[in-house]
């Protein structure tokens, strides 16, 4: 099914090198990937196999050692900051595990907070209703618990309605029940706008909801594993 | 070294930015206090010492002539030690260099023995004794002003004869230390020189055999000086005396006590805004450092530190920080000191200067600033101690935000996320950003309360000599005198406009208040010198009765239309009941003014003068001076153009200095204080921050979040500051009033404009350094971190 669609991330011999002190730390070493639109991918792999790293870059967030990233046909591993801050701007939502909304903002004004620099966004109540926080917009993050925290975050991650969507363990600081309420909130954005999704967990469970798998160990890919239907959201427990 | 101390070292060297902001306010307010206490106990023990060495004596007094025997009698008086009679003489001398003639002042000294009080210094020709009757010996700052040396020669206009003087040595005295000629507002070296001259010379010159014109006194410890003065004033009645007076009515003397008013009144205001900028910054840090390593506390506890070492630990940290402020600023107050002391010694004339910076400054500053620091620190020092290990090692609860006062009631609908942000955050650590505020304020309250200075000396320049002595010259007569008249001095080549005025020495009394001045009695109509009241406006001096400058009016606690004593000292001495008809503003000196008509009628006398005022044109100058010169019967000209131009100089010398260095060190409060504030706010929000440009915001709309706090700090800062400007400014000019002079209460917009303007500018290079910072947040790092 997946070779149908066009290819929205395409990776060649990504090498990432981190210098500390007199030793290089390979965190990447040659990936080559194709990520295609609107599929649902997770990253699977122990902790240092460079599942972050490989998202960050694709993000974004982080530069390449070398090797080439390419996005829709631009290459972004050229790109320099303010490039890929408008790069990050337009086209990515990111989650992370600890939510990082700003504390002095409400859930609605945490989702504003993009929708008011995104170009065509969808409204920020329309976003929080995506994720069942319709009762919920005028709270504080401390006013809220970890699991509406996080489905603010997708939220805010979708609201601008991005192409791709990150997530670095969505569900990593959250008990079984509330992680489900936030995958069903990321399978639903992933079904009805499309959004390609790369979910990073080193939770095997999780990978059940996805498209593809792609296993990572020792800044290689290992292995990739199709799916041929995905398990629903809710079907999934730890 | 322990472990813990391992941590401190690396921890102070992690925030070595605030480290040094810190220490450096902290560096100020000690250095200031060294430097302002260091001059202060350096100057007053020079000038004791030279006092003493130079034996100045304590009381002072005039007459028009008094038999040398009368000294004896002056001594006998219960209290008085020791006396000196000497002949002194107001001259006119006729200096190459200058179109118009110098003042200077002749005083006698024995021959063939030093005098029995107001020694001089020599300074080049120690043992070269007066020999032939024209040897003069001058003073240092007028010798060094013309290049004069022993053996050159110098004209003098004296007793109306032109003669050379020949110089044989220079010299400083306990009585110049600050010179001024009379009528000036500061030492001028180069048109006021000090001549010593033997007494037989004199005495022959001035017709004075067998007698003096002033006689000094010094006291025993026990004395009654105003006893001695009485006593003094009743013996010289008879021969013309015009008024004892003490040390502290010495011109000289009063000059340097108000210099050390002054700096002892700003060691006072200054250093404790500085410790207390620095005690609320080390407050947030030491708050700040404990938020962040809340785990790190619960894990010290957890594996066996005593609550006390943890306590401790965080104490030395702030204590260390103190520590390097301390030592800073008394090294920096140490070398300032020294300089500061040798700047005051070039202004006022020591033959010798001892700068002995005060021990107990230095341990009183360090010992204050580190109890000041150890207080600001004990609550949060507190809470680590307090700190329950199991419950420290749990992330803290996170902060609690609430709509800012301006959202609740509705007005700020329209702005934008960030714009919210920078409201909440403000209002979520209200008293943090109330206190952040009023530092920056107090840097901009001093800079204006220093800027401020020029403007009220501009004023009182303005009032004095452009709207109240529109004289271009003064001329002042040997003696009052009926001989010279109005037509005479109009007939002088050059003369516009001449306006008689007759000067009389008086005591004034109102009950228990007295005042030793002069009566200016002035003509009606006369247009040259004004006279203005408090607003400003001119006045007339009503044809009867006195008017007195507010100064004198209020030391003397008169109202108009209060009757006062008036002793008057000269001609046939009446003692007079004379009603105050008007109080006019004047900001230098204490004088009188009558008309000059009503003030000979009251004297018995037919009107005479004791000098003009003069408009002279300009073009004629040269001739003019090259006139007056050879007019025997005057003692002294005063030219305006060449006062206002030596103040400039002066204000200009010291004013640019002492400018700066106020500049320097509230620029410091203010860098210090909004750099700290803003680190601390970036390590707070490190994590927002980050998310936001995750999120796609640019970096300098990250930065905007950040700065946008401080520039609303800054922005609230500036009308707080220019208010507590005002009123500091006003204290000053409250606390440096003296007799001598008073600075004018005003404060031009431009000074509000350059503290505005020297602080954003402060504000702004902060800003900068700190956006910098949030340009290179590392995303990744700051996002995978648990806060």
């Amino acid at each position: 099914m997946t070779e149908s669609r066009d290819i929205c991330f395409r990776t060649r011999d990504l090498t990432k090198v981190y210098q500390t002190g007199e030793t290089e730390v390979f965190a990447l070493r040659g990936v080559s990937i194709d990520i295609y639109d609107q599929e649902m991918m997770v990253l699977l792999g122990p902790s240092g196999s460079g599942k972050s790293t490989l998202l960050n870059i694709l993000g974004g967030l982080d530069h390449a050692s070398s090797g080439e990233v390419w996005f829709h046909g631009d290459v972004l591993t050229a790109s320099d900051d303010t490039t890929l801050t408008q790069f990050r701007r337009d086209h990515v939502g990111f989650i992370f595990q600890f939510y990082n909304l700003i504390p002095s903002l409400t859930a609605r004004e945490n989702v504003a907070l993009v929708t008011e620099i995104a170009r065509d966004p969808m409204s920020a109540e329309e976003a929080l209703a995506l994720v069942g926080l319709e009762d919920r917009m005028d709270h504080f993050p401390s006013q809220l618990s970890g699991g509406q925290q996080q489905r603010v975050a997708v939220a805010r991650a979708v609201a601008k309605r991005p192409g791709v969507l990150l997530c670095d363990e969505p569900t990593g600081a959250l008990d079984s029940s509330t992680g489900v309420q936030v995958l069903e909130a990321l399978e639903q954005v992933n079904k009805e706008l499309g959004t390609t999704t790369i979910v990073i967990t080193h939770n095997a469970g999780i990978s059940d909801m996805s498209d593809r798998v792609v296993y990572l160990a020792d800044g290689q890919v290992s292995h990739i594993e199709e799916h041929a239907t995905r398990k629903p959201a809710k079907e999934l427990s730890w | 070294m322990a472990i813990l101390d391992r941590k401190l070292r690396r921890d102070l060297w992690r925030i070595k930015g605030q480290v040094l902001a810190i220490g450096f306010v902290i560096a100020a307010g000690i250095a200031i206090l060294i430097v302002m206490q260091g001059s202060l106990t350096s100057l007053q023990e020079t000038r004791n010492a030279y006092y003493d060495r130079y034996r100045f004596a304590d009381v002072f007094a005039s007459a028009r002539r008094a038999p040398e025997s009368l000294a004896a009698r002056v001594a006998a008086i219960p209290g008085v030690s020791r006396v000196d009679t000497r002949i002194a003489q107001d001259v006119i001398l006729d200096m190459p260099s200058m179109i118009e003639p110098a003042r200077g002042r002749i005083l006698s000294l024995p021959e063939g023995r030093e005098p029995n009080l107001n020694w001089i210094s020599r300074r080049l020709n120690r043992d070269f004794e007066f020999g032939r009757p024209d040897e003069v010996i001058v003073n240092e700052t007028f010798a060094n002003a013309h290049e004069l040396f022993p053996g050159d020669q110098i004209v003098a206009n004296i007793n109306g004869r032109r003669r050379t003087l020949t110089i044989i040595d220079v010299a400083m005295s306990p009585e110049f230390i600050y010179a001024i000629s009379p009528g000036e507002l500061v030492p001028d070296k180069r048109r006021f020189g000090i001549l010593w001259m033997g007494r037989q010379s004199l005495e022959a010159v001035f017709g004075l055999d067998g007698a003096f014109n002033q006689i000094s006194m010094s006291l025993t410890r026990d004395a009654n000086e105003q006893f001695v003065i009485d006593q003094t004033d009743a013996l010289l009645a008879p021969y013309g005396g015009i008024g004892a007076y003490g040390r502290s009515d010495h011109q000289s003397d009063a000059f340097l006590e108000s210099e050390f008013m002054q700096l002892q009144t700003m060691s006072q205001i200054l250093p404790p805004i500085f410790i207390l900028v620095a005690a609320f910054l080390l407050n947030i840090v030491i708050n700040r450092l404990i938020d962040t390593e809340r785990e790190q506390i619960g894990l010290m506890k957890a594996f066996g530190y005593h609550d006390y070492s943890v306590g401790w630990h965080y104490m030395k940290f702030v204590l260390a920080i103190a520590g390097i402020g301390v030592v800073l600023g008394w090294a920096l107050g140490y070398l300032l000191g020294g300089m500061m002391t040798d700047l005051y010694g070039t202004f006022f004339k020591f033959p010798f200067l001892l700068y002995q910076p005060n021990p107990a400054t230095f341990v009183v500053s360090g010992a204050l600033s580190l109890g000041v620091a150890a207080g600001a620190a004990w609550f949060a020092v507190r809470r680590a101690v307090r700190l329950d290990p199991a419950v420290a090692m749990t992330p803290p609860s996170p902060p609690v935000y609430r709509r800012s006062i301006a959202e609740r009631f509705g007005f700020a609908k329209h702005l934008g996320a960030p714009s919210r942000m920078i409201m909440r955050n403000l209002s979520r650590w209200p008293i943090r950003a109330g206190l952040t505020s009023l530092g920056v304020s107090f840097s901009v309250g001093m800079l204006i309360m220093s800027l401020f200075m020029v403007d009220s000396i501009d004023e009182m320049l303005d009032t004095f000599f452009f709207n109240t002595q529109r004289q271009d010259v003064t001329l002042t007569f040997t003696n009052p005198t009926h001989d010279i008249s109005r037509e005479d001095v109009q007939n002088i080549p050059g003369v516009l406009r001449a306006e008689m005025f007759r000067a009389v020495p008086v005591r004034l009394r109102n009950g228990v208040n007295s005042e030793r001045v002069g009566i200016i009695g002035v003509d009606d109509g006369a247009d040259l010198t004004r006279l203005l009241d408090v607003n400003n406006r001119e006045v007339t001096l009503p044809l009867d009765g006195l008017m007195l400058t507010d100064q004198l009016a209020a030391q003397l606690s008169v109202q108009v239309g209060d009757v006062i004593d008036v002793e008057i000292m000269e001609g046939r001495r009446p003692h007079l009941r004379i009603p105050v008809n008007g109080i006019s503003q004047e900001y230098v000196g204490l004088s009188a003014y009558m008309n000059r008509e009503a003030l000979a009628r009251v004297m018995e006398e037919a009107p005479s003068a004791s000098g003009a005022y003069v408009r002279v044109d300009a073009n004629s100058m040269a001739q003019f001076f090259q006139e007056v010169k050879k007019t025997p019967a005057l003692q002294g000209v005063t030219l305006r153009s060449a006062a206002l131009e030596e103040f400039r100089r002066i204000m200009d010398e010291t004013m640019i200095s002492a400018i700066s260095f106020y500049i320097f060190f509230a620029s410091l409060i203010a860098v210090g204080v909004i750099y700290n504030s803003a680190r601390i706010s970036l390590s707070e929000r490190a994590r927002e921050l980050a998310s936001m440009r995750v999120l796609g915001f640019t970096k300098s709309e990250v930065a905007g979040v950040l700065l946008g706090e401080l520039a609303v700090i800054t922005l609230v800062s500036l009308p707080i500051g220019c208010l507590l400007g005002y009123g500091m400014a006003a204290s000053i000019v409250d606390q440096f009033g003296t007799e001598l002079f008073r600075l004018p209460f005003v404060i031009q917009p431009s000074t509000f404009g350059w503290a505005v303007l020297i602080i954003i500018t402060a504000s702004v290079a902060t800003g900068a350094i700190v956006a910098r910072r949030v340009n290179n947040l590392d995303l990744v790092a700051v996002l995978k971190t648990r806060e």
